[in-house]
């Protein structure tokens, strides 16, 4: 066989071999989404799923409406927690950082990362819970706080690092002080990848289901004080699924194609904000 | 040989008008040594800048001339593990004394960088930010962004889109723009590390220009590797090479013409006739 032929063949072998990769990385989602996507549709299209609460087991009928209010005040109040936290330190990783104090974050954080979720329960469980007497959505807002903060101050850090050092100079060679070129400077032009950090935690904590179990606890009612025990949708999926009511498991299925739908409109907005601002 | 006999000619016939018998020099380095830890970057190198004028920093890669550019606003501030020795003059008061505010020193000595480096902000806010900052009120930041935009030629081109992102604009628009964004805060001396660098042949013209007239109001410290550039714009011209431990030094300092038909070094003429770097 001539060069130039064994140099094609093996050419066309690796691509084959990577578009093989690419299907089996690409089909187990696409196949868990479809499903997600048939069992949880006939739920999500009951009436009344999105608007009342729960109905007492045995019961037809019900949806998940404390369950959608609880996600949104729990996932809520923990971003208004972590959010500016986690976007501050990093700030202060990316632009002061450099150094044994920056180094030991970084450890920490990443330690967080690979933390099971549990243990963030654990956390809320023990903090909050155990120090107020009850159960309460903000203990598991705490808890799911600390398990975002590590993913939004890595996100604002790397989109820190990217700014060019030209404009740091720039704006420090005009007279101006480093915390405003910091704060006028650098952050605005890094916006799009912190937002996209922030919202990525977001989706992130929203779908999170062990932080909650011994925190919010899960309530039929529709809770809306955050020092009460609350529901939430993954919570709802965890129940229901354990339960041998079909309107009841439909629920569970539902439930969790609203999580999905959740998360994956999030991701969009983040990937149509950072488009936009990059114009 | 042909290019440097154009160089001469160049020299010849645009200086030799002003040279003052008692000049007033602006900026007055006296011994400077620099070290990024434990290597040396600058020895005992001087220079005396006269105030006014133009200023050309010349010699081959890793001399230290931007180096030694950045220790008059102390840009080396930022980077840890640096160190400056000897003294720094402006207008007689010691830019390397520790106990010197450098955001005061940073609003009186201007940069301008290699590659245009404007905010991703709009064309007026990038002019803006400097008078903002210093809080200066509305109608005076309105009228020092016009003057600056003049002063840098760009008034004509941007006026109707102020408002427009500044990385819409031409390289060149954007070093003009970085320019009338370091003109704004009112300086009395203005750094260029070779601001041409990155701009094609007439965006070139245009700064080389434009520093004909700002001379009249500012001093003007300039490196550059084009020595051409060096011949054309600047009345004074300091040679620097690496010495045997390759820390830079100054070679030959003296009026750009002087250096270009009569240099007094042997080292300075053959950087000149293109035997090296």
């Amino acid at each position: 066989m001539s060069r130039p032929m064994v140099r094609i063949l093996v050419d066309r072998f690796f691509g084959a071999l990577i578009a093989v990769s690419v299907m089996l990385a690409a089909v187990p989602v696409l196949v868990l989404l479809l499903f997600v996507v048939i069992k949880g549709l006939p739920g999500l299209l009951t009436p009344g799923f999105f608007t009342d609460p729960p109905f007492p087991q045995g019961v037809p009928g019900g949806g998940v409406f404390n369950a959608i209010i609880g996600t949104l005040v729990i996932v809520g109040i923990g971003s208004l927690l972590a959010v500016p936290i986690g976007s501050l330190i990093g700030i202060f990783l990316s632009e002061y950082g450099r150094n044994q104090l920056g180094d030991a974050v970084r450890f920490i954080s990443d330690v967080l990362t690979g933390l099971p979720s549990i243990a963030f329960g654990i956390f809320g469980y023990t903090v909050v819970v155990l120090t107020t007497h009850h159960f309460s959505a903000i203990s598991a807002s705490i808890a799911l706080a600390v398990l975002m903060l590590p993913v939004i101050l890595r996100a604002t850090e790397s989109a820190l690092v990217l700014v060019p050092q030209s404009l740091r100079e720039a704006g420090l060679a005009l007279g101006a002080p480093r915390w405003r070129v910091t704060l006028e400077i650098v952050v605005p032009a890094a916006l799009g990848g912190i937002v996209t950090g922030g919202l990525l935690a977001m989706a992130r904590a929203a779908g999170e289901t062990a932080p909650l179990l011994f925190t919010a606890f899960g309530n039929d009612i529709v809770q809306t004080n955050p020092f009460q025990p609350m529901g939430a949708l993954a919570l709802t999926v965890f129940r229901n699924a354990l339960v041998p009511y079909t309107n009841l498991q439909d629920q569970a299925w539902a439930a969790a194609l609203l999580l999905v739908m959740l998360v994956a409109t999030t991701n969009i907005l983040a990937r149509v904000y950072v488009r936009r601002i990059q114009r | 040989m042909g290019q440097l006999i154009s160089i001469r000619m160049q020299t010849e016939t645009a200086r030799r008008v002003e040279q003052d018998a008692d000049p007033e020099i602006k900026l007055d380095a006296r011994q400077v040594n620099f070290f990024y830890g434990d290597f040396q970057a600058l020895h005992d190198a001087s220079l005396a800048v006269q105030a006014r004028r133009i200023t050309a920093l010349i010699g081959p890669s890793g001399c230290g001339k931007t180096t030694f550019l950045r220790i008059f606003n102390r840009m080396h501030d930022l980077t840890p593990g640096t160190r400056a020795t000897g003294e720094v003059l402006l207008d007689g008061h010691n830019v390397l004394s520790p106990d010197v505010d450098v955001i005061q020193l940073r609003r009186q000595v201007g940069m301008l960088f290699q590659r245009p480096n404007p905010f991703p902000k709009s064309i007026f806010d990038n002019v803006a930010y400097g008078p903002h900052m210093l809080g200066w009120s509305k109608a005076r930041i309105n009228q020092v962004v016009e003057e600056s935009l003049k002063d840098t030629g760009l008034w004509e081109e941007v006026k109707t889109r102020l408002q427009r992102s500044a990385l819409n604009l031409s390289g060149g628009q954007q070093q003009r723009l970085c320019l009338a964004r370091a003109l704004a805060v009112e300086p009395q001396v203005i750094l260029m590390d070779e601001p041409a660098s990155a701009l094609d042949p007439i965006a070139t013209l245009r700064i080389e220009e434009l520093m004909q007239d700002l001379k009249q109001r500012y001093t003007i410290v300039i490196v550059t590797h084009n020595m051409q550039q060096a011949a054309r714009v600047s009345d004074f011209t300091a040679f620097m090479l690496m010495n045997e431990k390759r820390a830079g030094e100054v070679i030959e300092y003296g009026p750009t013409d002087d250096i270009f038909n009569r240099p007094k070094d042997g080292r300075t003429e053959d950087y000149i006739t293109g035997r090296f770097g």
